[in-house]
């Protein structure tokens, strides 16, 4: 699904990540952890071709991204559902539109029919017609994730999903993922939260990956 | 292209045009623009019409005649206003030729010598009217043949002082259209500028769709929509104003007059309507541009 080898990043000189491989096969649940600063949403910006790797090869789909045009990119990220670190939303549409986004880029709003059901899954149904401003950081959060799977993508990226929320809320949000993993998506977490790991380990076979000293380790059983 | 073309943005896409939050005063600054734009356009089309009218009106009038003036001693006169004659009947595209008699030629002088002009005592050149037939005579060739035939004899065309007329004439028409397109293009610069500082106000908004997946052809289409909206409904306002302006500028009775023969005449008055899709397209363009090359510029 999605494919880096050997990939170098740096946002100026100095390289941020450098000599970077990993392969996300369909189906696979990866954790993606490391100290702030580390570069996590570097790598995931990397992995659904925001940010173009300053040397190496990121394959998105069998693709290499570099061969990708700007409308390529922009169909590839229908497949792939992103949850970003600050959420990114527009701020003068209320929540079920922006939700509904990505259907009405795509000209398919006939299909918004499963937004009622998609906002009641994320617990958001009675702040449908807020605007992103006016809700808390978790309810952001899960507006994001209702944003990121309203088109039914291959692969979910989710970079700080319980950032802003508490235990509980974290364990929802987790066993959304899970079972999003469950129908077959491709789940990429990024996340700092050892306890939120060791929840997901006891259902999924989750692999977590650790950016450390600009490289990526496959975590053994420490955590 | 086809969906984007002028027609098609026309139709209704409510949601496209709702991702991109509203900005007032932008709006009103392009509307305004376009206006005023087109209020001056309407303005130098009238003078293109009007001077092309008088250009017409000049060189028809004064090509059907020419006049041949015939200066000779008292004794040849006669013979050599003869010759003339007898040429002209034989010059192909001559209508009819006519020796002016005495009462005629005093008529003529009478406005600047007064009436009691000793028209005997004064060596007055005869004159003969020519009125050329459709399709006009050679001036060259008849010249060469008048100085054969009769030395006294001048022919005056009249081509040598209607010709800068006209040529004036048809310069100011020309700086009409110039005006025009200098017009057009002045309304798709500023369309651009503003369609620029729309675009950078709304960076984070054109950020979020692209990473929600959005082609540029659509995040374009919500900016060129508007502008094209905004350019059309100026354009439409200002022509209406210009053409108001015109209608209502007093008619004087002189024919020639050339101020008052500013404006528009029968189905002239229609070129008006192609004011505003003329900068509703220019808009469109001008737009489309600015936002792609913006667009290109972004991940
Ligand atoms: N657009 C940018 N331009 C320059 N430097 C950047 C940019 N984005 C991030 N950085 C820097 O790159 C480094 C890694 O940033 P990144 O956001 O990938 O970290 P992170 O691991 O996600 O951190 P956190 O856990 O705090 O979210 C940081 O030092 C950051 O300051
Ligand atoms: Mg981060």
């Amino acid at each position: 699904m999605i494919r880096l080898d050997n990939v170098t990043y740096g946002y100026g000189a100095t390289e941020l990540l450098s000599g970077i491989s990993v392969h996300l096969q369909p189906g696979s649940f990866h954790f993606l952890t490391g100290p702030s600063g580390s570069g996590k949403t570097t790598l995931l910006r990397l992995c659904y071709s925001d940010l173009t790797p300053t040397s190496g090869q990121v394959t998105l789909f069998e693709r290499d991204a570099k061969t990708l045009s700007r409308d390529d990119v922009a169909r590839m990220r229908r497949r792939i559902g992103v949850v970003h670190q600050d959420c990114q939303f527009l701020d003068h549409l209320p929540i079920a539109e922006n939700v509904a986004l990505p259907l009405a880029t795509a000209g398919r709003r006939d299909e918004a029919s499963d937004l009622a059901e998609l906002l009641a899954w994320v617990g958001l149904s009675d702040r449908a017609q807020a605007l992103p401003p006016e809700l808390s950081g978790g309810e952001r959060q899960r507006a994001a994730l209702a944003r990121a799977v309203i088109m039914s993508p291959d692969v979910l990226i989710a970079d700080e999903p319980t950032g802003n929320v508490d235990w509980e809320m974290s364990l929802r949000l987790l066993n959304l993922l899970v079972e999003l993993n469950k129908m077959g998506k491709t789940i990429l977490i990024a996340t700092h939260d050892l306890n939120l790991i060791r929840a997901a380990k006891a259902q999924v076979s989750a692999r977590v990956l650790r950016i450390r000293d600009r490289q990526i380790q496959l975590a053994g059983a420490d955590l | 292209m086809s969906r984007h073309s002028v027609p098609a943005l026309l139709r209704a896409n409510s949601q496209a045009d709702r991702v991109v939050p509203p900005s007032g005063f932008t709006a009103r600054l392009t509307v305004f623009s376009a206006g005023a734009m087109a209020f001056l356009a309407v303005f130098a089309m009238a003078l293109s019409f009007a001077t092309g009218r008088l250009a017409d009106r000049w060189s028809q009038e004064l090509a059907r005649t020419a006049t041949v003036r015939i200066s000779a001693p008292e004794g040849q006169l006669a013979a050599q206003t003869a010759a003339v004659l007898a040429v002209l009947e034989t010059t192909p595209g001559v209508a009819a030729a006519r020796a002016l008699d005495e009462a005629e030629e005093r008529a003529l002088l009478e406005p600047w010598f007064g009436p009691d002009l000793p028209l005997d005592a004064l060596p007055i050149p005869q004159l003969v009217e020519i009125i050329e037939s459709a399709e006009g005579f050679d001036a060259e060739g008849l010249r060469l043949r008048l100085q054969a035939e009769a030395p006294g004899a001048v022919l005056d065309d009249h081509t040598r002082w209607r010709e800068p007329l006209v040529g004036a004439a048809e310069r100011i028409r020309m700086l009409g259209l110039l005006a025009i397109t200098l017009i057009a293009a002045t309304t798709a610069a500023m369309v651009s500028l503003a369609a620029n500082s729309a675009l950078a106000a709304n960076g984070q908004v054109i950020r979020v769709l692209r990473l929600v997946g959005a082609r540029d052809s659509y995040i374009a289409r919500a900016f060129v929509r508007r502008f094209t909206l905004r350019a059309l409904a100026g354009a439409t306002a200002g022509t209406l104003l210009g053409a108001i302006a015109i209608a209502l500028i007093p008619k004087a009775q002189t024919a020639d007059g050339f101020l008052t023969g500013l404006g528009f005449q029968g189905a002239e008055w229609l070129w008006l309507l192609i004011l505003p899709p003329a900068a509703a397209t220019a808009a469109f363009f001008a737009t489309r541009l600015a936002a792609f090359r913006s667009l290109r510029k972004l991940s």
